[in-house]
């Protein structure tokens, strides 16, 4: 089939202001990677895929500059979590501010170092998985990002670290454009938190590539930067073992366009993948969790948790689908989407999809946008709750079920505490 | 201590009167019971004294201690000593019954000028009133009221109740739904609050509540006014012969 020319324009333009790195096992990574993009061209506002959320600012050349946020005297998220440190400042790793990337049980390199071996362990990751995440549909902005992403990091773990790994990505430039592309293989037992926070950019591009071997267990807690005209386009992709845990949260405060895909396969039988996210939105803001999980062996467990705080305006979309094929038997699938409208200016579009081929399947799936419950404002007014300290316990109670996707308990108070601060600055 | 002159109130979406020139009258450390038949105001009643949205006062005025209540936000009539049994106790999913309770001690201590209670001795506090109730620790860990029996509910409202110690509570069918048992407990953990000029406004349908908590006025109410009050002879007058001859009388 013929690309459109318009994707092929957008993909021209687009491709102008980029800089092709070529070289060792990276360089043929990204050849290939340029090549499907240049199959795909840009997302187009009328694919199916793209029907909620519009890509032009993902797309354009240049990144539409942002004013820096600033935070007041709020800490940056994770402050109080003992974890090891790599900064990026408007996309690019900075080394005064970063921990040495020396972990017991971990290695971790730079992309740009590490590519220019010959052979290395991330060849057999990077564009990978972005690849087999590329059908049933495209998804030609991860394909951009394999071939011009820059920095990154390549994290092996073969044991359980003491601490988290912190990638933190802090925006100091106004009109910055930042490609991140990162992949970590979790060996069979270890098990790893790679923590995220920070707008990035005016514009981000990222990719992170997970592998979690047989045994193995993933976590991932991510705070997107609240930059309010910033723009981002993520993608998780991961491959899942035997035996194995992923499980990924993101909270997503203010942001003008923020696009977090997520595409996660069970290949090995009595594994889990969780993926959650919180996201409050006031105004200018339009958020979209796209996720596909696909079931490929028995016994295996997939939750999808998000949730939604809309006011002024603000644009929430999800769309999930479950895919469970042939033999992926007592496959348990659980999704679930819900935005709790702060007043009647605000939207939300959900697009929940199940596939299923396999017979003795337990696959659930809910929507639903609603208001804050009066009957319960009230009920705690009536015992004393002044209203602000009330509607934010309720927004908190709405929130509840996705933060309780963090398992650790430290990271997940600082979540709450940013949720409240954020509740704190944007009270009617 | 809570002195209600005249009070008219309608819906206010619809044209509709409900209350139609309420007095009453409940001194300090006296106990009122109100009964009526159904739908002749008594929950409007206690919504609009406790300040619930909806409706619309035309006329008259309530106050707690010479405070005007009918001015104030909710949470600031809490504050002020106002407590309501709620009728249809609410769920709230995703908060805690511990938190909510901890939440509304601290949120009236912090309006009142007081100190916040300890995290322990919150906790000896609860577990020592709840087990009064007979309200089990998983009661108390469990989002507020989700789940709930009826009559757990009901239990539920008397524990917030113990443990924000106002000085005047209303309480709106805290006895139905209620089995024998429960219904002894209620009476006991409301009792155990009287005295210390704790006022009560008891709005029930069954006399066999006011044999446990004994009533020194006894007020009917029907098509959104007090027609009788009495003593609680009155109450047993009700039990036997319904309201018809009462109404009759009051028109
Ligand atoms: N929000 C509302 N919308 C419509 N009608 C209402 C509303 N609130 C109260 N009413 C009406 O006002 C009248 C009084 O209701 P209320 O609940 O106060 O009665 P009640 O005396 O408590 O009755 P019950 O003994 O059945 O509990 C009823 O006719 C009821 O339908
Ligand atoms: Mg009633």
């Amino acid at each position: 089939m013929a690309v459109l020319q318009s994707k092929q324009d957008a993909l021209q333009a687009r491709l102008s202001g980029l800089q092709f790195a070529p070289g060792g096992w990276l360089g043929a990574a990204r050849s290939e990677a340029l090549r499907r993009v240049t199959a795909m061209g840009l997302p187009g506002k009328r694919d199916e895929y793209w029907r909620y959320s519009d890509p032009t600012g993902l797309n354009a050349t240049d990144a539409t500059p942002v004013d820096l946020f600033d935070p007041l005297d709020e800490p940056a998220p994770f402050s109080g979590v003992d974890r090891l440190k790599i900064v990026f400042v408007d996309g690019v790793f900075d080394a005064s501010q970063s921990d040495a990337l020396a972990l017991e049980g971990v290695q971790i390199e730079h992309l740009a170092e590490a590519g220019r071996a010959d052979i290395h362990w991330a060849s057999a990751l990077y564009g990978v998985l972005e690849t087999r995440g590329q059908s049933p549909v495209q998804r030609p902005l991860a394909a951009l990002n394999s071939a011009f992403a820059a920095q990154g990091v390549l994290i092996r773990v073969t044991a359980t670290p003491s601490k988290p790994i912190s990638l933190i990505y802090q925006h100091k430039t106004a009109t910055s454009d930042a490609m991140l592309h990162h992949c970590v293989k979790v060996e069979s037992g270890a098990e790893v938190t790679i923590l995220e926070n920070g707008a990035a950019a005016a514009r981000l591009s990222h990719v992170m590539e997970v592998d979690v071997a047989d045994g193995a267990r993933f976590h991932h807690i991510r705070a997107q930067g609240r930059a309010h005209l910033r723009q981002a386009i993520t993608h998780l992709f991961a491959r899942i073992g035997r035996n194995a845990a992923f499980k990924s949260f993101t909270l997503t405060a203010n942001g003008h366009l923020t696009r977090n895909e997520a595409v996660l396969e069970l290949l090995g039988a009595d594994s889990v993948a969780h993926v959650a996210g919180a996201a409050l939105g006031d105004g200018d803001f339009h958020h979209d969790d796209t996720v596909f999980i696909t079931h490929a062996a028995e016994r295996c467990e997939s939750r999808q948790v998000f949730k939604k705080v809309l006011k002024n305006g603000a644009v929430g979309v999800f769309q999930g689908k479950i895919l469970v094929k042939q033999g992926a038997q007592k496959t348990d699938g659980y999704q679930i989407s819900q935005a709790l409208m702060l007043d009647d200016d605000s939207q939300f579009l959900a697009k929940p999809e199940l596939e299923i081929y396999a017979d003795d399947v337990k696959c659930s799936h809910g929507s639903t946008s609603g208001a804050i419950d009066e009957t319960a404002l009230f009920y705690l007014r009536s015992r004393g709750v002044p209203l602000r300290a009330a509607q934010s316990l309720l927004v908190l109670a709405f929130l509840a079920e996705a933060i309780a996707e963090i398992e650790d308990e430290e990271i997940s108070d600082d979540i709450r505490q940013r949720l409240q601060s954020w509740l704190a600055r944007h009270e009617h | 201590m809570l002195e209600i002159n005249n009070l008219h109130v309608k819906l206010e979406e619809e044209d509709k009167v409900i209350l139609r020139g309420v007095n009453l009258s409940i001194g300090a450390g006296e106990v009122h019971a109100i009964m009526g038949p159904n739908g002749s105001g008594k929950s409007t009643l206690s919504y609009v004294l406790s300040g619930r949205d909806g409706y619309e006062v035309t006329e008259g005025s309530a106050t707690l201690d010479g405070e005007e209540l009918l001015e104030m936000e909710p949470e600031a009539r809490a504050a002020a000593g106002l407590f309501l049994a709620f009728q249809y106790p609410v769920e709230i999913p995703g908060v805690g019954n511990m938190t909510f309770l901890r939440t509304a001690v601290n949120a009236q201590r912090k309006t009142r000028g007081e100190p916040e209670i300890s995290a322990g001795d919150f906790l000896k506090l609860v577990r020592e009133k709840a087990k009064t109730l007979k309200i089990d620790a998983d009661m108390l860990k469990r989002p507020v009221n989700v789940g709930f029996s009826g009559g757990e509910k009901k239990r539920n409202e008397i524990l917030q109740m113990a443990m924000l110690e106002p000085k005047m509570c209303i309480l709106d069918e805290t006895d139905s739904g209620l089995d024998v048992d429960a219904m002894k407990l209620v009476s006991e953990g409301v009792n155990a609050l009287r005295g210390a000029g704790r006022s009560f406004l008891v709005i029930t349908h069954y006399q066999r509540l006011l044999d446990h908590i004994k009533p020194d006025f006894v007020h009917i109410m029907a098509a959104g006014r007090i027609i009788k009050t009495g003593g609680p002879e009155l109450a047993l007058e009700v039990e036997n012969n319904g309201y018809a001859d009462l109404l009759a009388e009051g028109v």
